[in-house]
């Protein structure tokens, strides 16, 4: 019970919040309501008892991603300007409405086989195991160290002064 | 009636049409990056509620959700790069103005 009234209140708050950063002319108020839009996410997470997940979004996202593009935006002075929309404001809304339309039917007329056991807590040592345990992902994060690293790389080399 | 997997999948749904129109109409070249940012927490609600309501013992859904962040931090980091260089070199970031291409 308790759970399904937190999944209600998370999802209203993280659909207004990401119609919010859609919607405000002020970028700065957009970027800000964007954090609120990670938080829920993560709140989101621990209801479905992602604990690991719910730490790592916080970190990632609210920690890292918004910081850089606070930071991108007051290095662009286009705060006054604003973020108004392009010629093509009605076309792209008859496109998310459309796909939201199609991708819902979608959900709604599938069959998904839920399983009945209940989920696994805590997830860390479990998810270590899955990352770096004999049969799992490790090759994948090998490649996502070496593509940070290129990222990292190919970050500096952009906004250096010549 | 408690909240199953259907309430995640449409709730990721309408968050990922959320960004989706976001990313298309707008022109503030750092908007449509965080609506992309949108689009990518939503595909990841979406994975996390697979993972939890289908293989509940699992996680290879969660595994999933960690390499996504790992690709979007990636992504933020060069896309940003890329709209100050190119606010540097032509004083703007309207994705509408930045033509060269078209020309």
């Amino acid at each position: 019970m308790g759970l399904d009234i937190a999944f209600w209140v998370l999802a209203v708050v993280g659909i207004a919040a990401a119609l919010t950063v859609v919607l405000l002319r002020d970028v700065f108020r957009a970027a800000l309501s964007l954090v609120l839009c990670f938080l829920t996410v993560a709140g989101l997470y621990i209801t479905l008892s992602a604990d690991f997940l719910a730490a790592v979004q916080v970190l990632i996202y609210i920690g890292g991603i918004s910081v850089l593009i606070i930071l991108a935006i007051m290095l662009t002075r286009e705060v006054q300007r604003g973020s108004p929309s392009n010629k093509l404001r009605i076309p792209a809304f008859i496109v998310a409405i459309v796909f939201l339309g199609v991708v819902a039917f979608a959900l709604l007329n599938t069959p998904w086989q839920v399983s009945a056991l209940p989920p696994l807590e805590p997830t860390t040592s479990a998810l270590a195991g899955k990352l770096l345990g004999e049969g799992g992902f490790i090759l994948s994060v090998e490649i996502a160290a070496a593509l940070l690293l290129a990222a990292i790389l190919g970050a500096i080399v952009l906004v250096r002064e010549k | 009636m408690s909240i199953g997997l259907e309430d995640y999948l449409i709730l990721s749904a309408i968050l990922f049409s959320i960004g989706l129109y976001g990313a298309l109409a707008k022109r503030n070249a750092i908007v449509i990056l965080m609506c992309i940012e949108i689009m990518l927490n939503a595909v990841n609600i979406a994975m996390v509620a697979f993972s939890r309501y289908i293989t509940p013992s699992l996680l290879t859904g969660q595994v999933f959700v960690i390499f996504i962040m790992v690709v979007a931090a990636a992504e933020a980091a060069v896309g940003l790069a890329i709209i100050i260089a190119i606010y540097r070199s032509r004083e703007t970031i309207e994705a509408t103005k930045i033509d060269l291409m078209k020309r």
